[in-house]
């Protein structure tokens, strides 16, 4: 059973794992997808890419920026059958980039055919695991550094 | 032009010591000449007629010769200098006009401007040499980098000179000027990243290089393609990451890890405390000319004045930068005791203030060599080192001793009970923690320090670490006729961190309006992530306030491992939900837990948590009131304000949640519930 104490000002409640198993009756506010306040996830609500999420660490930021949204925006709003076919030229341009900064983006030969596999035959919900594929490991970020991580993230910007 | 004094200052003693052999010599042999009839015997020790004085003529031409020689060498390098200033002013006057293609052109014409410089040396005159590498680039554009390298070589040659011999003055300059100006070049080629010129504008600018300045940064190229932002700094590093300075480092098994600052991440991956590496960064000098823009730092100057009606700042080498947007993110210096302050420079050599690279050299250097070392501060900077340095007690016998006026450690924060809990912890890890401690005074004795306290306890130690808070740094606050907060310290900004028009403040010098918690300054380094991060996307137009909570965390030992969230002080009521120890309870099960949590919810850059190398588990604690594991809710006026998560992890985003509803519950074990803090 649990147990409780008043020190002063402070209260102090001790409980065991029966004593929490009953569902929570506290209310929480429901969430506002739109709201414009909070923090984004990787997909705006109206469609857009926010290349300000942290999972991007600094993939949108860096000296590739500007190569890297091109091909990602083209993957991401591509219709094709097999989506980002079109995009390989982008791709392309970025991994040239890339390859000029080996100490931000390690050139790893899995990693690259890897995320070049995935670009090709992912889809939208697949996009973070992409940015976890492409994310180097020196520009480390929770989100994409280990699969432990992702959940996390992930539970973040559903919310 | 400060390169010409120090090559003249380096030829003045030469020509001066060979000049007044010369004279001597000229004496001497004038002497000889004209007075050998009657000065025979005095003269006849050092020259003398017939064969010595031939000897002598010889010397005196060749010492003449190497004279003539030096003085026309230093004539044309004087003159080279000014004409390579002469076309420098010419360039930076027609700069503005050049385009991107002959950057490109530069750096083709760079690799035969070496080559220029390695053969021409060898047949031509040195001060023909200097001024050839200009000829293929001036008409290019970043001529600054063949400059420097001639420049640099200039110097290298001359340094030449004084170490060789007189005679041969005139041969080592060509000779030295071929090997030493490639690899010059090579070197300077490299160094210019520490950039050698300010740039004149910048649409970004961003006062200050550290985590709220690089969010910033970050935030502001990701929204609008191809910005150019400038970091101007006046520490000497690029933008790193300060938590593990105090924790992941002290608990490296490498030992050079002063040198490398890596550090291994919860996941097992090691990283550097830099936020990027160098070739993140573009040079200052490209930041106007480059393609896509970029983030440059300029490292080591300091912005002292601010003209806001100008919209340009002012560094202390009086140079000039006009911006268009502007952060000032400056931080804070840490506080000093008035007593130390007050006790001389033999107590203040002994005191490290700790914040930086360099503090944390400097105490790791001392930590190895001391027998004793005190920690003034109870605190979370206090508290941590206290542990690291504790850990390091039990192999080498360093004495650990934590000081405070509070009675236990994190008293501001944790509530009494948990507060007492914590100093047990603390004591464990090997740290003698005086609490109730208010220093009187510090004097030095027999090369050791004598803190006097309050209630006449004397302690001796031989090094002092002051963790006491942290002064925001409001320098600019005069100048830029910008608010001051009295309560909080730091500039005063609105809810969307705005100071001004086109100026914002983020960081540790922010005081802001919080609009769920109301008007406050964070001194953390998820805040400082958030706040860059929202000052970035606010002077890419955003108009966001303050919504994403920051959180915070500390470690102390094994065994104490928390999140927090909101306003986290110990004089508000609070109410604690603890799980009740069972035996599948322990310690151990903490420690492993806080192997996989992720501490910094903001996740633009990985931190860790302490690396725990082997940990015996300690006997399941049957004790009713040991506080493994739980929640503590921060209430004021009944709405809960604040939350710490005590060796439970992964439940943040809950937390964050409970404190942006602002609601008040009437049961918070129920509210305790959400947290599940019987799992893992």
């Amino acid at each position: 059973m649990s147990y409780c104490r008043q020190e002063g000002k402070d209260r102090i409640i001790f409980v065991t794992k029966e004593d929490h198993d009953t569902p929570s009756n506290a209310e929480l506010i429901a969430d506002d997808p739109n709201d414009p306040y909070e923090e984004q996830g990787l997909i705006l609500p109206n469609g857009d890419i926010n290349w300000n999420c942290p999972c991007l660490g600094g993939m949108a930021s860096g000296p590739c920026g500007s190569q890297f949204k091109e091909a990602f925006s083209c993957f991401h709003y591509s219709k094709e059958e097999v989506k980002g076919s079109e995009c390989i030229d982008n791709f392309r341009n970025m991994q040239e980039c890339m390859q000029r900064y080996p100490e931000l983006y390690p050139q790893e030969e899995d990693k690259e055919s890897s995320s070049q596999g995935e670009s090709s035959s992912g889809s939208d919900s697949a996009a973070p695991s992409d940015n976890s594929a492409l994310i180097s490991e020196s520009d480390s970020t929770p989100a994409a550094a280990s699969s432990d991580s992702t959940s996390p993230t992930d539970s973040q910007i559903a919310s | 032009m400060l390169k010409c004094r120090t090559v003249w200052k380096k030829l003045a003693p030469l020509a001066r010591s060979s000049s007044t052999l010369c004279r001597q010599n000229v004496k001497r042999t004038g002497l000889n000449n004209g007075r050998i009839p009657t000065c025979v015997p005095a003269a006849n020790m050092s020259t003398g007629p017939g064969g010595l004085g031939g000897d002598n003529l010889k010397y005196t031409i060749m010492v003449g010769a190497a004279c003539v020689g030096s003085l026309t060498y230093a004539y044309f390098l004087l003159k080279g200098d000014q004409k390579r200033y002469q076309e420098r002013i010419e360039e930076i006057t027609t700069r503005s006009q050049r385009s991107s293609k002959e950057e490109a052109a530069t750096v083709q014409s760079e690799p035969p401007a070496v080559e220029a410089t390695q053969t021409e040396a060898v047949p031509e005159s040195v001060p023909e040499a200097a001024p050839s590498p200009e000829e293929p680039s001036p008409p290019a554009a970043p001529a600054e980098e063949p400059a420097a390298p001639a420049e640099a070589a200039a110097p290298s040659e001359t340094t030449a000179p004084p170490p060789a011999d007189e005679p041969v003055v005139e041969a080592p300059p060509e000779e030295a000027a071929t090997p030493v100006a490639a690899p010059v070049v090579e070197e300077a080629a490299d160094s210019t990243p520490a950039s050698l010129k300010v740039p004149s504008h910048s649409p970004y600018l961003l006062i200050g290089g550290g985590t709220a300045s690089f969010a910033a940064a970050r935030s502001i190229r990701a929204r609008d393609p191809g910005a150019r932002v400038l970091i101007v700094t006046d520490e000497p590093d690029l933008p790193y990451m300060r938590p593990p300075l105090s924790k992941e480092l002290w608990f490296s098994d490498d030992p050079s890890v002063t040198e490398t600052l890596r550090f291994k991440q919860w996941n097992g991956k090691e990283r550097s405390i830099y936020f990027q590496p160098p070739s993140f960064y573009i040079n200052s000098e490209e930041l106007a000319s480059a393609e896509n823009g970029g983030v440059a730092v300029l490292t080591g100057k300091k912005v002292v004045h601010m003209d806001v009606r100008g919209n340009k700042v002012k560094l202390d080498d009086d140079t000039e930068i006009s911006y268009d947007k502007c952060l000032i993110a400056t931080g804070g210096v840490p506080r000093n005791l008035q007593v130390i302050e007050r006790a001389g420079e033999e107590v203040m050599k002994k005191t490290t203030l700790f914040r930086k690279i360099e503090d944390f050299k400097s105490l790791d250097n001392v930590s190895r060599n001391a027998k004793s070392i005190t920690i003034i501060g109870g605190g979370f900077l206090g508290s941590e080192l206290a542990c690291a340095l504790g850990r390091r007690s039990t192999e080498s016998g360093l004495e650990v001793i934590q000081m405070f006026p509070e009675k236990g450690n994190m008293g501001k924060v944790l509530p009494e009970y948990l507060s007492n809990w914590t100093t047990e912890k603390v004591k464990r890890e090997g740290v003698k923690v005086i609490a109730e401690a208010l220093v009187k005074s510090v004097t030095c004795k027999d090369d050791k320090l004598e803190i006097h306290l309050k209630d006449g306890r004397l302690v001796k130690t031989d090094h002092i670490v002051a963790a006491v808070g942290l002064e925001p740094n409001v320098d600019l606050a005069k100048s830029a006729g910008l608010e001051v907060d009295s309560d909080f310290g730091g500039y005063r900004v609105n809810a969307e961190l705005q100071a001004r028009s086109n100026i914002w403040v983020a960081g540790d010098a922010a005081c802001f309006y919080d609009i769920r918690l109301g008007r406050r300054r964070v001194e953390h380094h998820d805040h400082a992530v958030v706040s860059g991060r929202l000052a970035g996307e606010n002077m890419t137009g955003a108009s966001k306030p303050y919504w994403h909570q920051s959180m915070f965390w500390s470690d102390l030992g094994p065994d104490v491992g928390y999140e927090a969230i909101g306003i986290v002080d110990s004089s508000l009521p609070t109410v604690g939900v603890f799980a009740k120890a069972t035996a599948k309870d322990t310690p151990k099960a903490a420690t492993e837990k806080s192997g996989t949590g992720i501490r910094s919810e903001s996740e633009t850059e990985d931190t860790a948590t302490s690396p725990v190398a082997s940990v015996t588990p300690l006997p399941p604690v049957a004790h009713k009131d040991d506080y493994g594991k739980g929640v503590i809710f921060y209430l004021r006026d009944k709405v809960v304000v604040g939350i710490i998560l005590w060796n439970v992890f992964n439940r943040m985003p809950i937390a964050r949640k409970i404190i942006k509803d602002g609601e008040e519950h009437a049961d918070l074990n129920e509210v305790a519930k959400l947290f599940n803090i019987h799992e893992d």
